[in-house]
């Protein structure tokens, strides 16, 4: 019934969507504030592996969020200070923020491997809410408390970038660093805490995968979702709503691919996210105007008084 | 105190700074041994014993190296360029693949059919790469993320045909094709595990990139497309010849190392995290260590090399986890970029006025 | 030291802003020697020099961006610490920048927000907008809150600029070279502003190159030279020439077009020509014009006006909607920049440091920026280095580019080297059309002498040469023709006796005259 497949469709798709968007969410604002950090992959293996390990350690789930959280703050800080701190290659940073991330919770995770979470996350369902037709569902039933998270998330940033005055001087690092620093804004202050809000949110996903989506360890569990998710922020024109879209929309997809595979080998079946986000972002460039274009700043230290 | 720019730093100060971040990075990574719960000392001991000391213990730091600077050295042609090429593995497979189609399927006896799935290796890298580069170059598709990509569909494409078409037909329990013919197999020298035409391809690959970028109008349009893309079109420099050529020099060498690895070390097409022990990856530490400069990746290649020969001895006598190999890159990596700070600026006290 | 202080300060009421012995070295050079400056409230100070004489990096140190390596700033008799631009503004000092410090892609309610307290968390440019009306009112700078920077002409976002400083009610304004983007109309505009200011007690330093406009506005004037103070003098006791001495030391000539040889078939063909600018608007509306060979043609206008992608357009950089390029029988139409310099034409650009050259490259490289690909420079595939070498030091004989040597990356070298290596690689090969765009600009007289030198001797050789320039003055000394644009059309042709300042200000300013 066309029903029942939306409804799966809709349900899985947000599902999956969940990490991205925690992960696309805390990386926008990073990049609204200028700083790109290639390390969100490393951010969301290290918060994986803090969550499980603290959710196992204690039987509480939510100290495992926490955990993660505080796990991919600290690994943001070392890409923040490198990149503003040290002025140094931000790219390049964030890939051996990446690299370290990987290999560092390959090793520690070795006592965790193989065995499940005694105490997951729970699914809620939402007993009113639930009965909406169509949407009702896929949306309210079965889902984690943090997809909910993300999208609570993604309606207060929206807010928070386009009608506060905090947002105005975050968009404003992004764009035109000297023109903030020229108006008293503390600059590095500003991207230290847009990164390390980045580094929480990648811990947050990191944590949903280990403590909720499959509760389990294994190495190498975000399998390339940190990218993706750098994908989405750029389809997404770094706004959060659309963040929302773009999540969503990889996430049916995947989905969808999932249900063709009697059609197709289980190998490219793998392959189809890793496609569907370079199609992603073709489609972004194409599709481009110069008002939804990417913060001027990014990607680009600042250093007072040094013309370019 | 200030941080005020530098001017131009002397080479041999840049030298000594960088050799210093690996040092510092090693020394790091004996705290985290230490903390792992390994004695520091006897790993120094055995890594020396095993790897320095001894020869064929040292032909492992060769064979790890070709690899690494092939690929590394086509990298740090792709990053002169500002393409930023985070493929160097998914090229590498491919390359891999397209060699273990000629071996298994393809024509030619000895020489020339190994000179043939070198040819082929080169061009299916090459073309891995040149996909991404065009997007850069006609759309501003940003490259890290399409490499990157690129580099999980090739994995899958590996997956797919060790599982699939191209299943061996003696498995117990591993995926893997059958055995490559003897033909298809590279020459290893005596007493070691090492393919020595791949340290040839290695050296070669890296002086002709060099000669290249000092030498010939493409490396002149490469620095200056790497430079200031702005400045290149203004000088008539038409950046998407420049990158799609760029594209696959890299990828081609990259895909030179698959060739190397399943023709001189595995014989077969098997698992990519076996093939590869991500080779594409810490290439571009390679590349980054020798500042983007070919022929330095000659000895940060050696360098990068010695940490994968030292933590497979490690493994093996001291039961540390190959992770370990990661760990330590990423350190040299970070403190390599540390390191930028005082080459490019100088730290300048502020004198205390009335 | 010339001059002396009119009256006397009285010894009650100090001067609202003091500097004492200021000084800040460069690597080679000393941007600032023990300057003396006071500034007092309810006074306009003009501070006079050439470019590089170092008005900006004094500037800079007032408001925080650079520190000084020696002497003391004094703020009503208090020595004080502006370590950055935040003590700046809390001291009262605001800067109005030569190069605007806004964010393009917000509004201008926005743009002022940043960074103010006493604004809302919530919602804050609302509560904002009625602010910045009473105050533009007030000081004659209208503006609408709710506009996008990127929508405004340079003067409006000029007035955004000012008005960013005038909400944070500072005490000392300063503005840097405020005119460079403004018609003489709007320059006048501007000056009623800065009565006004004068008039509500604050203090205004005036940064400028153009001594009629010290002679207009300014009630004191200080002259830069090199770093040092050359005369602090009330504006009555001075005139135009007796400034320019101080100003240069000496009396420079800059060349004048003397008539040339007569102009010879037109080379260049301009017809209804379109094009776009980023934003998808038409930026160049249906232009027309010719430039013969031996004739200067001069293009005067306000800054954001089409020059640019007209400039880009005809060097290959920047595709016509619709419309022909031709140079004598080649169409050249849409063709890329290789293209365009194939057929004989020079650009000498805009943007110099980040457009002409290549900074992490030598000398030498940027010299053959161009012509690499050909012979004698490479021999098929290879570069001939050593043919390369030997051109460049010629090269950099005969222009006078002081540089260490040929191998030294040019982004150590002055902006006046750099654009005369530019002009030594573009000259080359002797171009049929040489596109010059604002060459001057920022370059000290000696420099700007070489330059326009430079382009006489193309003109008397038979180059047909376009200058874009929103130098006036350098238009009207060049130009065998001038042509003027508004808003992507060419609204007016003149010869140079026909033109002045005021007639080419009323037209640039889309006046029709």
């Amino acid at each position: 019934m066309a029903e029942s497949w939306w409804v799966s469709t809709l349900a899985r798709g947000l599902a999956f969507s969940a990490p991205l968007l925690l992960a696309a969410l805390g990386e926008l604002v990073a990049e609204r504030s200028g700083v790109i950090n290639l390390g969100v992959e490393g951010m969301m293996i290290l918060g994986a592996l803090a969550g499980f390990a603290a959710a196992d350690a204690s039987g509480d789930p939510w100290l495992g969020v926490l955990a993660a959280a505080a796990a991919g703050t600290l690994a943001a800080l070392v890409h923040a200070f490198f990149s503003i701190t040290l002025r140094a290659n931000t790219y390049v940073s964030g890939l051996a923020l990446t690299m370290v991330g990987l290999g560092l919770s390959g090793l520690l995770g070795k006592p965790f491997a193989g065995r499940p979470l005694a105490h997951p996350l729970p699914k809620l369902d939402i007993p009113g809410l639930s009965a909406i037709p169509w949407l009702g569902p896929g949306l309210f039933r079965g889902q984690s408390a943090l997809l909910y998270l993300g999208l609570l998330a993604a309606l207060l940033l929206w807010y928070f970038l386009y009608r506060t005055r905090g947002g105005i001087t975050l968009r404003s690092v992004g764009e035109n660093p000297a023109a903030a620093d020229a108006l008293g804004v503390n600059v590095y202050r500003v991207r230290y805490l847009a990164t390390a809000f980045g580094g929480a949110m990648a811990g947050v996903a990191g944590a949903y995968l280990s403590v909720d989506y499959r509760p389990s360890w294994t190495e190498g569990m975000t399998a390339g979702m940190g990218w993706i998710a750098l994908a989405i922020v750029i389809f997404a024109a770094w706004d959060p709503l659309r963040a929302v879209l773009a999540a969503f929309l990889f996430g049916a997809f995947y989905h969808l691919a999932y249900r063709f595979q009697a059609y197709l080998a289980p190998e490219f079946l793998k392959m189809t996210p890793y496609l569907f986000t370079v199609l992603f972002l073709v489609l972004s460039a194409l599709g481009k105007s110069v008002r939804l274009g990417a913060p001027e700043a990014l990607g680009r230290p600042y250093l007072r008084g040094e013309r370019e | 105190m200030r941080l005020v720019p530098r001017g131009e730093a002397p080479a041999l100060f840049v030298a000594a700074v960088s050799l210093l971040a690996v040092l510092l990075a090693f020394a790091a990574s004996l705290v985290l041994l230490a903390l792992y719960g390994a004695s520091p000392w006897e790993a120094i001991a055995v890594v020396y014993r095993g790897v320095l000391a001894d020869p064929r213990g040292f032909a492992e730091v060769l064979r790890r190296a070709v690899p690494l600077t092939l690929a590394g050295a086509g990298l740090a042609l792709a990053f002169r360029a500002q393409f930023w090429n985070i493929g160097a593995e998914g090229q590498l497979l491919v390359g891999a693949v397209a060699a273990s189609g000629v071996a298994l399927f393809g024509p030619g006896e000895g020489v020339a059919k190994l000179v043939l799935m070198a040819a082929v290796a080169f061009v299916a890298g090459g073309l891995w790469a040149m996909v991404p580069a065009y997007l850069k170059a006609r759309l501003a598709v940003n490259d890290v993320i399409t490499t990157l990509m690129f580099n999980y569909v090739a994995i899958y494409l590996v997956e797919w045909l060790i599982h699939g078409p191209w299943k061996g037909k003696s498995v117990f329990g591993f995926a893997y094709t059958d055995r490559f013919p003897a033909s298809a197999w590279l020459p290893l020298w005596p007493g070691t595990g090492l393919a020595w035409p791949g340290l040839v391809m290695a050296v070669v690959a890296a002086a002709l990139l060099a000669w290249l970028l000092g030498a010939t109008k493409l490396g002149f349009e490469v620095r200056v497309v790497g430079e200031n893309p702005e400045a290149a079109r203004y000088a008539g420099v038409r950046a998407l010849s420049t990158l799609l050529q760029v594209a696959l020099l890299s990828g081609g060498v990259a895909g030179l190392a698959g060739f190397v690895e399943v023709a001189g070390t595995h014989h077969r097409l098997l698992a990519p995290l076996q093939i590869s022990l991500g080779y594409g990856y810490t290439a571009i530490i390679v590349a980054w260590l020798g500042r983007n400069r070919p022929l330095a990746t000659l000895l940060t290649g050696l360098l990068i090399g010695f940490v994968f020969a030292a933590g497979d001895v490690a493994k093996v006598a001291l039961a540390t986890p190959f992770q370990l190999v990661q760990v330590v890159n990423g350190l040299i990596l970070f403190f390599l970029i540390a390191a930028e700070v005082p080459i490019r600026y100088r730290v300048v006290w502020r004198p205390e006025r009335g | 030291m010339e001059g002396a202080e009119a009256s006397p300060p009285s010894q009650e009421t100090p001067p609202f802003l003091e500097l004492r012995s200021l000084t800040k070295r460069f690597p080679g050079v000393v941007a600032n020697d023990r300057v003396d400056l006071s500034v007092r409230a309810g006074e306009v100070h003009a501070l006079l020099g050439e470019n590089g004489a170092g008005k900006s990096t004094l500037v800079s140190m007032l408001y925080g961006l650079l520190q000084p390596d020696g002497g003391e700033i004094r703020l009503q008799g208090r020595p004080v610490r502006i370590r950055s631009p935040r003590d700046a503004l809390a001291l009262g000092i605001g800067l109005v920048p030569q190069h605007f410090l806004l964010v393009k892609k917000h509004t201008v309610a926005e743009n002022v927000a940043l960074g103010l307290s006493g604004v809302p968390f919530l919602a804050p440019t609302r509560a904002l907008a009625d602010r910045l009306r009473r105050l533009g009112e007030r000081y004659g700078l209208p503006v609408d809150p709710r506009a996008y920077v990127w929508q405004l002409s340079a003067g409006e976002q000029q007035r955004v600029e000012i008005l960013k400083v005038l909400v944070r009610d500072v005490r000392l304004l300063i503005l840097d070279e405020p005119t460079s983007v403004l018609t003489p109309q709007e320059a006048r505009g501007l000056f009623a502003v800065l009565r006004r200011m004068k008039a509500e007690g604050h203090a205004v330093i005036f940064i400028t190159h153009k001594l009629e406009e010290v002679l207009e506005v300014a009630d004191r004037v200080t002259v830069l030279r090199r770093g040092r103070v050359v005369a602090t003098l009330p504006v009555a006791e001075v005139d135009e020439r007796r400034l320019a001495r101080l100003m240069v030391g000496e009396e420079v000539a800059l060349p004048r077009a003397r008539r040339g040889a007569g102009r010879g078939r037109p080379r260049l063909f301009v017809e209804d020509l379109w094009v776009r600018g980023d934003r998808g608007y038409f930026a160049v509306k249906d232009v027309n014009f010719q430039v013969h060979e031996g004739e200067i043609v001069g293009l005067a206008g306000v800054a954001g006006n089409g020059q640019s992608e007209l400039i880009e357009a005809l060097t290959g950089l920047r595709r016509p909607a619709r419309g022909w390029i031709r140079l004598g029988e080649r169409d050249l139409t849409g063709h890329d920049a290789r293209a365009f310099f194939e057929a004989g034409v020079a650009h000498v650009p805009e943007d110099r440091t980040h457009r002409g050259v290549v900074g992490s490259l030598s000398v030498a490289e940027n010299l053959v920026l161009k012509h690499y690909r050909y012979p004698p420079f490479a021999r098929g595939p290879v570069l001939d280095r050593r043919a390369v070498r030997a051109f460049a030091e010629e090269a950099v004989a005969r222009y006078r580019v002081a540089a260490p040597s040929v191998a030294t990356p040019v982004r150590l070298l002055s902006g006046g080297n750099i654009q005369k290596l530019i002009l030594a690689r573009e000259l080359h090969g002797r171009p049929r059309l040489l596109v010059a765009a604002h060459p001057t600009y920022g370059l000290d007289v000696g420099a700007t002498a070489q330059v326009r030198r430079l382009l006489l001797e193309e003109r008397d050789r038979g180059a047909a040469v376009f200058l874009v320039s929103e130098d006036l003055e350098e238009i009207l000394a060049l130009s065998d023709r001038i042509l003027v644009i508004f808003d992507g059309k060419i609204v007016a042709e003149l010869a140079p006796d026909e033109a002045s300042k005021e007639r080419l200000g009323l037209l640039m300013a889309g006046v029709a005259a």
